[in-house]
C-alpha cells in the first residue's frame, strides 16, 4: 500500500513541478496546490497505513491508527488553505493591476517606494 | 518563573490582537505597537538572565512530559536572538513611524509587524520541529502581507515570487518532516537528536539532512537557492525590508545551525562539506552582486547573502571557535543589516531615488547622517573595535583549524570586496558634487536619523564591549558543540 502511495505522491509532485514551470498564473497556483496535496499524502503514509481502527478511543479494540500524522496534516491543510486562498486574492489583484497572467511579461525594474 | 519562555511570544501576540480592533486610530496603534515591542524586549532580557543563572530554560506546554508534548527551549542562542530581534524590531517601528505613509498605518502595519515578530520568536524558542513549521508559516503569511501592502504594481509582480517561492519551500518542509518522522518517529528535536544517535545515523539520515538544507536554504538565501532574494526585497518599502533583511533570512540562518549540530553531526564528511562549499559559493556570489550594481538597496541585499554565507561556513566547520564566531556574527549582522538599511532608506528618502547616479555630496547638509552611515559601513566590513571583527576574527581561525585554506582566504577577500561596496555608497552619496534634492525636508531626516543611529551605537556598544558580550556567546555556542547539554536540559534525564 505506502508503495502504492508513494508512486501517486510522485505523480504529484511531477504534475506540480510540471506546472509550476508553466507560464500562465493560474496554473502555478493550480501547481502549489497539487504539491501541497503531495505534501499531505506524503506525511501520512510515511507514518505507515497498517489496518487499524481510526483513533478515536474505544473499548475492545487494542490497533489505532498513528494520530499524529494526521494532526500534523490537519494543521497542514488549514496553513495551506489560508496561504493558497491569500494567493489566489494576490494572482487576482495583479490581473487587474497588470492586466496579464503571463508570469514572462512580469518583468522589470522600476523603483517602487 | 516557570512561563518565562512563553513570554517573548505571548506579548507580541497579544499586542496584535488588540491592534486588530482600532485599526484606524493611527495613535493608539502606534503606541500599542511600541509598548508590545518594549515588553517582549523586557521580557526577554529577563529571560535572558535567568538563562545565564540556571542554564537551559524548557516549558512543556500543558505539562506533557517532554518527548510527547511541545516543548519550547530557551538556550543562551535562542535567548540572544529573541533579544536582538526585539530590539531591532522595536528601533525599526520607531522608524517606520516617521517613515511610513498614514495609509499603510491604516492597513494593519503595525499587526503584519507584531505577528512577523511572533513567528520569528516562536521560531527561535521552540524545541520541536513541526511546531518551527508552523512558526515558520506564521511569519512568512505575516511577511506576504507586508511585502504586498500597499499594493504598487512593482511590489505585486514581486510578492506574486515571493509567494511563490516560500509555498513551495513550505511544502518541501512538510515532506522533509515527513521523511524524517518515518525514519526516527518523533518530532521533538532533542529526542530526534537521541534516535538518530540510536540508529547508527543511517544513508537515508544524509539525505534528510540535503534536504532541510535545501528548505531552511531556500528560506535564508543560501547559494543556489538565493534567487529570489534581490528582487523580492526590492519590492517592499525600507522599514519593511530592513524587518526582512534582518530578521527572515537569519530565521533560515538559525534553522541551518540547529538542526546541522543538533541532528546531522555524524556524517560530517558529507553535510558539513556540501554547507561548507555552498556558504563559499554565497559568499562569492555576494560579492559579485555587491560590487556590480550602482543601487543602494540592490548593493546591501547582496550584502545579506555575504553575510549568510559568512555564518554558515562558521557553522560548517563545527570547531569551537568557528561556532563563537558564528553565533557572534549572527547577533552582530542582524544589528548592523538593519541599521544600514534605515540609513540608506534615509539617504533615498532625501535623494527620492536608489540610484547612486541620482545622489552626491548629502556630508554638505546631512554630516550626521553620513558619518553614521560610515561608522555602519566600517562595522559592516569588520574593522578590528567595531562589531563585525571578533565573529569573523573566530570564524576565519576556526576555518584555519580544520586545514582549509581556501575559506578563510575567502572570507578575508570578501571582507575587502564588503568595505568597496559599502564605501562605494560613502563616496558617491555622501562626497562628490552636491545635488539639488527634492525629497524629504532635512528635520524630517533628522528625525528618522535617531532610531538609525540608535541601532549604530548598539553595533558600536557591541564590538567595543565584546569582552563582556563574550561569556553570553559562549554559552550560546556550548550546546551547538555537544548537543547532550541540549537534550539532557530538554529530555531531562
Amino acid at each position: 500500500m505506502e508503495i502504492l502511495m508513494s508512486i501517486v505522491v510522485g505523480i504529484l509532485f511531477t504534475s506540480a513541478v510540471y506546472l509550476i514551470l508553466s507560464k500562465s498564473l493560474l496554473r502555478v497556483i493550480i501547481g502549489t496546490a497539487l504539491l501541497s496535496h503531495g505534501a499531505h499524502l506524503l506525511l501520512l503514509t510515511m507514518s505507515g497505513l497498517k489496518r487499524g481502527a481510526a483513533p478515536v478511543l474505544m473499548d475492545d479494540i487494542t490497533s489505532y491508527a498513528d494520530p499524529l500524522p494526521q494532526a500534523l496534516v490537519l494543521t497542514a491543510i488549514v496553513i495551506s488553505f489560508g496561504v493558497t486562498a491569500f494567493f489566489l486574492v494576490l494572482a487576482y489583484r495583479a490581473y487587474q493591476e497588470l492586466g496579464t497572467d503571463n508570469m514572462e511579461e512580469m518583468k522589470g525594474n522600476e523603483p517602487n517606494d | 518563573m516557570i512561563n518565562l519562555p512563553l513570554l517573548p511570544i505571548l506579548i507580541p501576540l497579544l499586542a496584535a490582537v488588540l491592534l486588530m480592533f482600532f485599526p484606524k486610530r493611527i495613535k493608539a496603534q502606534r503606541t500599542i505597537a511600541l509598548i508590545g515591542i518594549a515588553g517582549t524586549i523586557i521580557a526577554s532580557i529577563v529571560l535572558a538572565a535567568e538563562v545565564k543563572a540556571n542554564g537551559i530554560q524548557t516549558v512543556n506546554l500543558g505539562s506533557w512530559p517532554a518527548p510527547y508534548g511541545i516543548p519550547l527551549v530557551s538556550d543562551m542562542l535562542s535567548v540572544l536572538l529573541v533579544l536582538t530581534s526585539s530590539i531591532l524590531t522595536f528601533f525599526v517601528v520607531w522608524y517606520a513611524i516617521y517613515y511610513m505613509n498614514e495609509s499603510y498605518e491604516r492597513f494593519f502595519f503595525y499587526i503584519g509587524v507584531m505577528f512577523l515578530l511572533v513567528g520569528i520568536n516562536g521560531a527561535f524558542t521552540t524545541g520541536d520541529i513541526f511546531n518551527l513549521f508552523v512558526f515558520f508559516e506564521v511569519f512568512l503569511i505575516a511577511s506576504y502581507m507586508l511585502i504586498v501592502l500597499g499594493g504598487k504594481s512593482g511590489q505585486l509582480r514581486e510578492s506574486i515570487k515571493y509567494v511563490l517561492i516560500n509555498v513551495i519551500s513550505s511544502a518541501l518542509f512538510v515532506a522533509a518532516v515527513a521523511y524524517l518522522y518515518s525514519v526516527v518517529g518523533t518530532l521533538n528535536m532533542a529526542n530526534v537528536s537521541q534516535r538518530i544517535t540510536e540508529l547508527g545515523s543511517p544513508g537515508i539520515v544524509s539525505v534528510i539532512a540535503i534536504f532541510f538544507l535545501l528548505v531552511f536554504g531556500l528560506k535564508g538565501a543560501i547559494f543556489p537557492l538565493y534567487f529570489w532574494l534581490p528582487g523580492s526585497y526590492s519590492a517592499p518599502p525600507i522599514p519593511i525590508l530592513a524587518l526582512f533583511g534582518a530578521l527572515l533570512t537569519k530565521v533560515g540562518v538559525y534553522s541551518i545551525m540547529r538542526t546541522y549540530t543538533l541532528f546531522f553531526y555524524h556524517d560530517q564528511g558529507l553535510t558539513h562539506q556540501i554547507l561548507a562549499v555552498l556558504a563559499l559559493l554565497s559568499i562569492v556570489v555576494g560579492v559579485i552582486g555587491a560590487v556590480a550594481y550602482r543601487d543602494v538597496r540592490t548593493i546591501i541585499i547582496y550584502n545579506i547573502v555575504i553575510a549568510v554565507g559568512v555564518i554558515l561556513y562558521g557553522v560548517s566547520a563545527m570547531t569551537p571557535a568557528a561556532l563563537e564566531g558564528a553565533v557572534f556574527y549572527l547577533l552582530h549582522d542582524m544589528i548592523i543589516k538593519a541599521a544600514l538599511f534605515l540609513l540608506i532608506g534615509i539617504m533615498i528618502a532625501l535623494a527620492g531615488s536608489s540610484h547612486l547616479n541620482q545622489m552626491g555630496g548629502m556630508i554638505r547638509d546631512y554630516p550626521r547622517i553620513g558619518w553614521t552611515y560610515f561608522v555602519a559601513a566600517l562595522a559592516l566590513a569588520g574593522i578590528p573595535p567595531l562589531s563585525g571583527f571578533v565573529g569573523k576574527l573566530l570564524i576565519v581561525q576556526g576555518g584555519f583549524e580544520t586545514g582549509d585554506m581556501i575559506g578563510p582566504l575567502l572570507i578575508l577577500l570578501s571582507s575587502l570586496l564588503v568595505l568597496y561596496s559599502a564605501m562605494k555608497i560613502f563616496m558617491n552619496g555622501f562626497w562628490g558634487t552636491p545635488k539639488e534634492y527634492h525629497g524629504v525636508s532635512a528635520k524630517h531626516a533628522n528625525r528618522l536619523w535617531v532610531p538609525a543611529a540608535g541601532l549604530v551605537l548598539i553595533a558600536i556598544a557591541y564590538g567595543v564591549g565584546a569582552e563582556a558580550v563574550y561569556p553570553f556567546i559562549q554559552m550560546a555556542a556550548e550546546p551547538l558543540i555537544d548537543p547532550s547539554i541540549y537534550i539532557e536540559a530538554v529530555l531531562k534525564e
